[in-house]
């Protein structure tokens, strides 16, 4: 029988702010266990959370960025739950009426059509914190309680049971994790943790409108291991119909040293977390005008960019959708546009050296030691015949290594290109003499010995000379 | 709607409380009786009328994105019954 795999994704996204969601503890990463916490996430008696005002800003443009309504009046839940790491024994979320709903995204694989994910709900809410075993200075026997996560801001964004492999979620993954990078509401680092996701993987015999039984699948901190644990999961639930079994609704954890995901302890009864409004929090009111606020703070978003970059700047599709693969990137380039002129010439060199020399040096974008304006710069000596366009790239080098503006190295290192044709005839006259052989080959009809000559001249010139001006000159020449 | 001793048990598992016999007895009936007396707005006309969440009537109270000083490990640790080094020490947690 053949199985169609049904795949919903719920994405926790942990928000750059300077504090807690509703503390002012510092939410800084890998600081000294337990040294930002206060009364309200140690979850002391009597201690009174209040709303950090940038998660709701945050909350509202992350819906805005993913065609979700706006909930106009929201509020907060208790999640009632018993673990050593949330120390209230409850998790401050919000269960109805989250502060964005019915949002999409859509998504493109390559040779196929677009398609529409739906997005259920994007809600608010506090960490937990974290737990440590085994060996620690002084550890007793047991776990450690490290607290400094608690109480940090998360949107969890649920999407619909849309998607139907593991292509299609790792596409809707990086879209979302593109957005809210991108927004500058998240660092996206996904090994520590601060875009995290877990998948609900059922499969169904294909053509059947009931859906399978789901499991759960959590701890898949990056794309590749999202692919894998959705490809695990799918086969794994297919197998066990197939030899007659029933897949039984559970959350799996999943092993990257495996590549296999595996059971957690099965509970003995299902989760009943008594959810009610938190006393504690007020009701959250958004209205029209702080909606249209956030809409018109909102950046210009990737999609739409990349289709400016293709329409208005005339870049291929390919270019646009690499040059607006980051926001920095993105905006790198568009100041080399802006100084230069020639979209499709600063993007061939953001693509090609800029992209290369970062990647071999590990610099960002952001601390590139070519500013846009220098590349500029490079690029018009290019366009006014001052240097050739090989010659660029030894000056692009030293630009990487000493920051000099490009007029200034050529100078130094007398790099100008020689255009004058009395100097590259003398060139051309000792090459021709010291080749005898091979002129006379050219003569006779030879004619792929070309390069040969126009190699030797720009050898002999240190790759100076004019290549136009030796491809005339040779040609005039070698006609006898 | 009638508590029986077996939601008593559900309750009480939930909140990790270990009840006696004599008090599941004595806990149905009180939760009968508080359900019982909460069982009086039925008779209400409730359409139109919003669900209470929130018995105060305020909105929006907010804190801007500032940090304030954390009290320390050591006032933060000195509740827990034990601690080692700067973390909290709890029974084995196995996953």
């Amino acid at each position: 029988m053949k199985y169609q795999p049904v795949i919903g994704l719920e994405v926790h996204v942990q928000l750059l702010t300077d504090t807690k969601i509703f503390c002012g503890c510092p939410t800084k990463f890998g600081s000294e266990p337990n040294s930002q916490t206060c009364p309200v996430c140690l979850g002391l008696p009597g201690a009174l959370p209040v709303l950090n005002k940038k998660v709701v800003e945050f909350a509202i443009k992350a819906g805005l960025s993913t065609n979700c309504s706006i909930t106009p009046r929201s509020i907060f839940a208790r999640k009632n739950y018993f673990y050593p790491d949330l120390p209230k024994g409850y998790q401050i979320s919000q269960f109805e009426d989250p502060i964005c709903q019915r949002g999409w995204l859509d998504i493109q694989l390559e040779g196929q059509a677009v398609k529409r994910i739906g997005i259920t709900r994007i809600h608010m809410e506090e960490d937990a914190g974290k737990l440590v075993h085994g060996d620690l200075p002084g550890l007793h026997d047991g776990s450690g309680v490290d607290l400094n996560r608690a109480c940090t801001p998360l949107l969890e964004v649920v999407s619909e049971p849309d998607l139907r492999s593991s292509d299609e979620a790792v596409s809707y993954l990086k879209q979302l994790h593109q957005i809210v990078t991108w927004l500058g509401i998240c660092d996206g680092n996904m090994e520590e943790g601060s875009f995290r996701c877990d998948a609900n993987v059922s499969v169904m015999p294909v053509g059947s409108d009931t859906l399978g039984t789901r499991a759960e699948v959590k701890n898949v901190n990056s794309f590749k291991f999202v692919k894998q644990a959705i490809e695990y999961e799918i086969q794994r639930q297919i197998d066990l119909i197939e030899d007659g079994g029933t897949v039984v609704q559970e959350t799996r954890l999943f092993d990257p040293n495996l590549g296999k995901t595996r059971s957690m302890r099965s509970k003995e009864e299902a989760h009943d977390y008594r959810y009610f409004p938190d006393p504690d929090l007020v009701p959250l009111v958004i209205d029209d005008e702080w909606v249209e606020r956030s809409r018109r703070e909102l950046p210009e978003l990737p999609e739409q960019r990349r289709q400016r970059f293709i329409t208005e700047l005339g870049l291929p599709e390919y270019d646009a959708e690499v040059l607006t693969a980051n926001r920095a990137l993105s905006e790198y380039f568009e100041a080399g546009v802006a100084a230069h002129g020639n979209a499709k010439a600063v993007a061939n060199w953001v693509m090609g050296e800029i992209t290369r020399s970062l990647n071999d040096s590990g610099t960002a974008i952001q601390d590139c030691p070519v500013t846009p304006l220098l590349l500029a710069e490079l690029l018009k000596l290019i366009d006014g015949g001052t240097i050739s366009g090989k010659i660029a790239k030894t000056v692009f080098d030293e630009m990487w290594k000493s920051g000099k503006a490009p007029h200034v190295i050529v100078e130094e290192q007398g790099l100008v290109q020689v255009s004058d044709s009395g100097a590259i005839e003398a060139i051309i006259d000792g090459i021709m003499a010291a080749n005898a052989g091979q002129v006379e080959e050219y003569r006779g009809g030879k004619e792929k010995v070309f390069g040969f000559f126009v190699g030797q001249v720009m050898k002999a010139s240190k790759g100076k000379a004019n290549p136009a001006v030796v491809n005339q000159l040779l040609l005039d020449k070698l006609k006898g | 709607m009638s508590i029986s001793v077996t939601d008593v048990e559900y309750v009480a598992r939930l909140a990790r409380l270990e009840l006696g016999a004599d008090e599941k007895e004595v806990f149905a009936g009180q939760m009968n009786a508080i359900l019982g007396y909460v069982e009086k707005l039925k008779g209400l006309d409730t359409d139109g009328v919003i669900p209470t969440s929130h018995a105060v009537p305020m909105e929006n109270a907010f804190r801007e994105d500032l940090v304030r000083a954390p009290i320390g490990v050591d006032k933060a640790l000195g509740n827990a019954p034990q601690r080692s080094g700067s973390f909290f020490n709890v029974p084995q947690v196995i996953e």
